[in-house]
């Protein structure tokens, strides 16, 4: 989960790495007022979206009076910004920070992750920053360059010295070793899985600054780390998927009319490509989870039930472990025995207790149609899918 | 013989006493996997479905023999309890707990460095060696024993995928569920170079998906070596929407990178049989086995 950007700022800030001075409004008026507060020849006024790529989309804007940071902010607050990251229905700005604009002498990026191989943090940086980086990032992977980055020693800042001098970020070292350990102090001690500061600036008078700064929480830390879980900026979930949650499923809604419903991250992956190859739209991804309970399945199947894009359901279920083949049959029964809206079921069910779910489904009256593979399932609800929408 | 685990497998289960503990232990039992005691912190002494408990992962092994265990706790206890078993000397321990936490992973694998210990997991359905060990959270009812190395990072998909393989006649030598976390233990490559050396095993298949970059690395390994056995891969989510976390964590990478296509291109490019879809699987197998006939009766 990503904070906003004036959030992740504040935060890496309380372990010394600077950023511009800037405050977060949320109506016009209230940045105009700000500007007071802030220390600027010139001010930069800036959507908080939990999306990148906002700069190349319009949602950064450059103003040189107190009345003009008023008039940007009118422009950003309640529109809605689309990047390639938002998805197309885009994120719609309720909060801008104001900023001092700073005069940058040199733009580039830093960011600390863990190493996958060693699960040990790691820093990568680039000697390009903003938006070029950002572009170049996207045509090739390894724009930027990583390098292990040990807790805080005297090696350690040798280390970082000499990689920062093979990335090309030379001037004012010192200062941006100073960051890169505060940031990796910040790391550390908020279960962040992700630090990227881009840029990572250097002013004329030789300060290194976070001029945009984005923090990934681990929400699996959430049980300990409950401060952040008020603060969280990731774009917000549809109702659907919330529910869906609550109940141990993995929603992703798509834009498509076959309503999915797999036991499995892999499996839900695997029947959707098998319905796009087969000329069909999913309406959604669904996992439900190995512990998931015949309640847990039946929300699930209930919120597939309640969607009116959705013309036919595809069920792909493999039972196995805590979550065997009856257990999801039941759970769909349950959802169809209160339902008014009886969709169509194409299902393919394999695995423990497959032979009892088969049952259950038919003995319920649940309108089923069974199919001995998943690609008959596939060829099958495609094909009912495509004669529902003609209709 | 095997990879990691067999019918010498002694194992011991870190939470054995709760609810899914309890289950999965009295289900590796019933499969015949050996079974020779249960850790939890103030029950040692006491006895769970028959066998012995202990306080601590140490005395466990020290009464026990036991070279392998199952860590099946809550998440906040999953990095602690996986920490413990490596410095007791387990030989393996597979980790099926759902959403251990990022920096608690990087703790246990620093536990884990330069030691001998193989880690599976977490977030795991475990590994199996049908008709020998079952360590995990898999339905046993499809597996029949074989040649077939299974290496994956989903539960049921895999799961599915055995049922397939079984039905078509082609058993299983061990199938490893790597587990679909961004930091976890062995991965695709350790599993390749182990089969590799497992005389029972005659050919590979990987089970991928979108993120990470296990099938990149496992593609560049594949190259850098004369395998000798042929490798089936399917890698799904290729049309999974980009920039969403699809089930596994492991699926959105915070570094971008791992689109399902380019690790198709880099499989095929180090020879190995891309299985187009799910129900692909097995024909890929006989494919890639027929490209490789002598490789395969030489061995």
């Amino acid at each position: 989960m990503f904070l906003a950007e004036y959030q992740s700022k504040e935060l890496l800030a309380q372990y010394g790495v600077l950023a511009p001075d800037g405050r977060p409004a949320r109506s016009p008026d209230e940045a105009q007022r700000l500007c007071k507060e802030i220390d600027a020849r010139k001010y930069v006024v800036k959507a908080q979206i939990g999306a990148g790529g906002r700069g190349l989309a319009g949602g950064i804007r450059f103003a040189a009076t107190p009345s003009a940071v008023a008039d940007e902010a009118r422009r950003l607050l309640g529109s809605t910004l689309v990047t390639d990251q938002t998805g197309p229905a885009g994120e719609t700005v309720t909060i801008v920070q104001v900023e001092a604009a700073i005069d940058i002498a040199q733009s580039c990026f830093v960011a600390i992750a863990f190493a996958p191989e060693t699960g040990q943090p790691m820093l990568l940086a680039s000697s390009a920053g903003g938006v070029e980086f950002e572009q170049r990032a996207r045509m090739d992977e390894d724009t930027a360059q990583s390098c292990p980055l040990s807790p805080d020693s005297p090696e350690a800042r040798a280390e970082i010295a000499s990689f920062l001098t093979g990335v090309g970020i030379t001037e004012a070292q010192s200062t941006a070793i100073d960051a890169i350990f505060a940031a990796r102090h910040a790391f550390t001690e908020n279960d962040m899985t992700l630090i990227e500061i881009n840029p990572f600036a250097r002013t004329s008078d030789g300060r290194w600054i976070a001029v945009d700064a984005k923090v990934a929480i681990d929400p699996n830390a959430s049980f300990r780390r409950p401060e952040f879980a008020s603060m969280v900026a990731d774009r917000p979930a549809p109702a659907d998927e919330l529910a869906a949650q609550k109940h141990n499923i993995n929603l992703v809604r798509l834009d498509g009319n076959i309503g999915v419903i797999a036991n499995g991250a892999g499996l839900g992956l695997a029947t959707n490509d098998m319905i796009m190859d087969a000329g069909g739209k999913p309406a959604n991804f669904m996992d439900i989870r190995t512990t998931a309970s015949s309640m847990d399945v039946a929300r699930g199947v209930e919120i597939l039930l309640a969607d009116d894009r959705v013309s036919a359901i595809l069920l792909t279920i493999h039972g196995g472990g805590m979550t065997s083949a009856d257990t999801v049959a039941e759970g769909v029964n349950f959802a169809y025995a209160k339902a008014t809206r009886k969709l169509p079921v194409i299902a393919y069910i394999s695995g423990k207790h497959a032979d009892w779910g088969h049952r259950i489904l038919r003995e319920r009256k649940v309108p089923v149609e069974s199919c001995d593979t998943l690609s008959a399932a596939v060829g099958r609800v495609v094909e009912l899918a495509g004669q529902r929408r003609a209709r | 013989m095997a990879i990691f685990v067999n019918s010498e497998t002694r194992l011991i289960v870190q939470g054995m006493t709760g609810r899914s503990g309890t289950f999965y232990t009295d289900e590796a039992i019933r499969y015949g996997t050996t079974c020779v005691g249960g850790v939890r912190p103030g029950k040692g002494g006491a006895r769970h479905l028959g066998l012995p408990l202990f306080n601590t992962v140490r005395e466990a092994a020290e009464s026990t023999q036991a070279n392998a265990s199952l860590v099946i706790v809550p998440a906040p206890q999953a990095g602690p309890a996986m920490i413990e078993a490596i410095e007791a000397g387990i030989g393996v321990v597979v980790c099926v707990t759902e959403r251990v936490p990022q920096h608690d992973m990087s703790r246990v694998k620093q536990a884990l460095a330069g030691t001998d210990t193989v880690l599976i997991g977490p977030n795991s359905q475990g590994i199996l060696t049908p008709g020998q060990c079952k360590i995990g959270v898999m339905p046993t009812v499809n597996a029949l024993p074989g040649h077939i190395g299974i290496a994956s990072r989903s539960a049921s998909l895999t799961s599915e995928i055995l049922a397939q393989c079984s039905k078509a006649g082609l058993g299983q030598s061990t199938t490893v569920g790597i587990g679909g976390d961004t930091l976890h233990g062995v991965g695709f490559v350790d599993c390749l170079k182990a089969f590799r050396d497992d005389p029972e095993t005659e050919a590979v298949v990987l089970i991928g998906e979108i993120g990470g970059r296990g099938e990149e690395e496992a593609a560049a390994y594949l190259e850098s070596v004369d395998y000798g056995k042929p490798v089936v891969a399917l890698v799904v989510g290729r049309h999974a929407p980009r920039g969403r976390r699809m089930g596994h964590a492991g699926t959105l990478s915070v570094l971008g990178g791992g689109t399902a296509e380019d690790k198709i291109a880099r499989l095929r490019a180090a020879g190995v049989e891309i299985a187009v879809h799910a129900d692909d699987v097995v024909a890929a197998v006989a494919r890639a086995t027929a490209k490789a006939p002598q490789k395969a009766a030489a061995r």
